[in-house]
């Protein structure tokens, strides 16, 4: 084993909160007693035995864990390569895997004595996801969501709303994900007394990128067991899409000293990568500081933020995870991205293949998944992050069909 | 001594507050920055802090972010900015300039290019609020080795014994961030700003400027009781919007507002 690699888990995090280079607290002052308060409890709660069980029989018999590892043998057959095998956190209870995330940190608000809960969503299923997990503690929350993806997500919005949640749409910026989280920032310093910040990806400043990385590793401790258990042996690859980089992490995160396990991160590669329309910063962006880390951006050559574009509003983001940042340094996950038309189509694909209909996000996966599959073996194994379920995509999919869904009825 | 030391020095011996000005650079209109300079030295600003345009200032109310888009549409760089500086010294080689902005400009730009070219065209100061001393490692010794003063927040949520590290690495001043928010969207409570000038002041030698909360003369003159130096930036910012369709009218426009502070801070200072 590289030494790297052996003293990863040891080394990653510092007690800065730095992965390498990358990460730390680049916050403004008001935050920062803020942002140690949550460190700290974070701290004394991961270890203790009543909280760690109160989350494991939320995860069990509120969100629906395990869930399953399917062996999606139609769509392996069809690609002609490798066993494809399928994380189904799309049946997580609320759709997809942002809820591992917001079960953990409602719980840390409960104790913090909390009572108010404020988050940022781009798809908006974090934001239903925090809605959920606050209508169960019976306190006031409030979600930022950019105009745009206000449009593009109704359903979502809608789910919110019912839950009890005020959306507040952001009109500033490109009225996207990271302009919510600028907004979520700015509410916070305001109410920082009272208010607990929900970040819905393993971005922020320390502790966030470590904290939401563990409440997500459920999923690669989940599947690394279960592929074990089913097909006797560790998978030869693993993939998930990237916005943030939560659910990616989750799964990586156990499988990282299994060196033999290759790792791919899938970008929002938008219109195309030489087309600059793309949400895809490990391909093609470059180090600096924002929202509270330093990580790979897209960004001009005087350190301004670009807008991003990518079909779906979850990977439509112009940071990433540090973690990933450090990851794609030392080389032991590997960044690529897919265009929304690869995305769409591995969305038909899989609908139509298997009978499930995926998230526009996940489907960023499944379409490298198609391409990377047939470049392997029918004895070896491809393990797919299904990160979410696409019933929030209905509107999108439907318009990009030529359909209008009004007419439908 | 560095300018900012010597300007608050000065002030001391002639028993006065410090009034520093704050504008986005480059907002409304690129050329009319290094005339609204110093229109503002002359109503009376002791110190100009010079705000460096971010696509994402996360610490700002709506006011500065609305400055930051106009800056940005204009293309206003952290290049554009220094050049600014550079003609301000054209003709005021005496007031003290603080650059104030997010970190990521000056990452990009590389901390020795920024620090070297900040200290070739003038430049005394810096004030980055996204980077707290814990993250400031490399970055301090490149701005001291610059003699660029590296000033830092403190806001109502710091702790003594936090204030107390933040003191250790601070220069030229401590801004106090008077109010839990972001910039222009409250106005500040005098008591509480009182008690924590207080104990800055017992952990520090340094001046205290306060800042965030200040709309008018009188919040000016209650402030300039308990602090060093008056910080005015929303407000400014605040007129130039007003006034971004007729840009010939700003250094005028906030020279008035900047002499009404001015004027109430010296009755004050005098009483
Ligand atoms: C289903 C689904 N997958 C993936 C993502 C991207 O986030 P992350 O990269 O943090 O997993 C989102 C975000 O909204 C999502 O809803």
């Amino acid at each position: 084993m590289s030494e790297k690699i052996a003293d990863y888990y040891d080394n990653y995090p510092d007690d800065k909160g730095h992965f390498g280079k990358y990460g730390g607290r680049f916050v403004g002052e008001t935050l920062m007693e803020a942002i140690y308060a949550l460190e700290e409890a974070y701290n004394h709660y991961k270890d203790d035995p009543e909280f760690q069980a109160e989350m494991d029989k939320d995860l069990a018999d509120y969100v629906g864990r395990p869930s399953p590892l399917y062996h999606a043998e139609n769509w392996s057959k069809k690609l002609g390569g490798a066993q494809i095998y399928l994380k189904r956190e799309d049946l997580n209870h609320t759709g997809a895997h942002k809820v591992n995330n917001t079960i953990g940190q409602a719980l840390l608000a409960k104790r913090m004595g909390k009572t108010r809960i404020i988050a940022e969503t781009g798809a908006g299923q974090h934001g239903v996801a925090t809605a959920t997990v606050a209508a169960r503690l019976g306190i006031e929350c409030v979600v930022y969501m950019g105009a745009e993806d206000v449009q593009r997500q109704a359903q979502n919005v809608y789910r919110m709303k019912l839950l009890g949640a005020e959306v507040i749409p952001v009109e500033s910026g490109s009225r996207t994900l990271k302009d919510a989280l600028n907004e979520a920032l700015r509410d916070w310093v305001t109410n920082v007394d009272n208010t607990f910040y929900i970040i819905g990806t393993v971005a922020g400043p320390h502790p966030y990128p470590e904290m939401v990385r563990d409440f997500q590793t459920i999923i690669g401790r989940e599947a690394r067991n279960q592929i074990l258990k089913s097909a006797g042996k560790l998978p030869d690859a693993l993939i998930a899409c990237i916005g943030g980089g939560s659910n990616a992490i989750g799964l990586f995160h156990p499988f990282i000293a299994d060196e033999s396990v290759a790792m791919y991160g899938v970008e929002g590669g938008g219109h195309g990568i030489e087309t600059g329309k793309h949400a895809a910063p490990l391909c093609a962006g470059s180090p600096g500081v924002l929202h509270g880390n330093r990580t790979y951006l897209m960004q001009d050559k005087n350190g301004q933020i670009i807008e991003t574009h990518s079909v779906s509003a979850g990977l439509d983001y112009p940071g990433v995870g540090p973690e990933h940042a450090l990851l794609k340094d030392i080389g032991r996950a590997n960044y690529v991205s897919v265009t929304d038309d690869e995305a769409l189509q591995a969305f038909h694909d899989l609908t139509r293949t298997e009978g499930i209909i995926p998230a526009l996000e996940s489907s960023h996966a499944l379409a490298y998944a198609t391409k990377l599959a047939p470049t392997m073996t029918p004895d070896q194994i491809l393990l797919v992050n299904l990160s979410g379920r696409g019933d929030k995509d209905m509107h999108t999919v439907a318009a990009l069909s030529g359909l209008n869904f009004e007419d439908q009825k | 001594m560095s300018r900012i030391s010597q300007c608050f020095e000065k002030l001391k011996a002639d028993g006065q507050t410090a009034l520093i000005s704050y504008i986005t650079a480059g907002d409304p209109e690129p050329w009319v920055t290094v005339p609204m300079l110093h229109a503002l030295v002359d109503a009376g600003a002791n110190i100009l802090e010079l705000g460096v345009p971010f696509s994402d200032p996360m610490s700002d109310g709506p006011v500065i972010q609305k400055a930051c888009e106009r800056a940005l549409k204009n293309n206003v760089s952290i290049h554009n900015v220094l050049d600014m500086v550079r003609q301000f010294r054209e003709r005021d080689t005496t007031t003290p300039i603080v650059l104030m902005g997010y970190t990521n400009p000056l990452e990009v730009m590389g901390y020795e290019t920024f620090a070297q070219k900040a200290q070739e065209v003038g430049v005394d100061g810096v004030l980055t609020v996204d980077l707290p001393p814990e993250e400031s490692e490399q970055f301090l010794p490149i701005m001291d080795k610059h003699k660029i003063d590296t000033i830092f927040l403190v806001a109502p949520t710091t702790t003594q014994e936090r204030m107390a590290y933040i003191a250790e690495h601070a220069k030229g001043f401590i801004y106090y961030v008077s109010i839990k928010g972001v910039t222009g969207t409250a106005v500040l409570d005098v008591t509480e700003v009182e008690n924590k000038t207080l104990q800055l002041k017992q952990i520090t030698d340094l001046p205290i400027g306060v800042g965030f909360g200040i709309r008018n003369g009188q919040s000016a003159a209650a402030v300039s009781k308990i602090a060093d130096a008056v910080v005015v930036g929303s407000t400014l910012v605040r007129c130039i919007e007003e006034h971004a369709e007729n840009p010939e009218a700003l250094p005028a426009a906030v020279a008035a507002i900047l002499a009404e502070m001015r004027h109430a801070i010296n009755a004050s200072d005098m009483a």
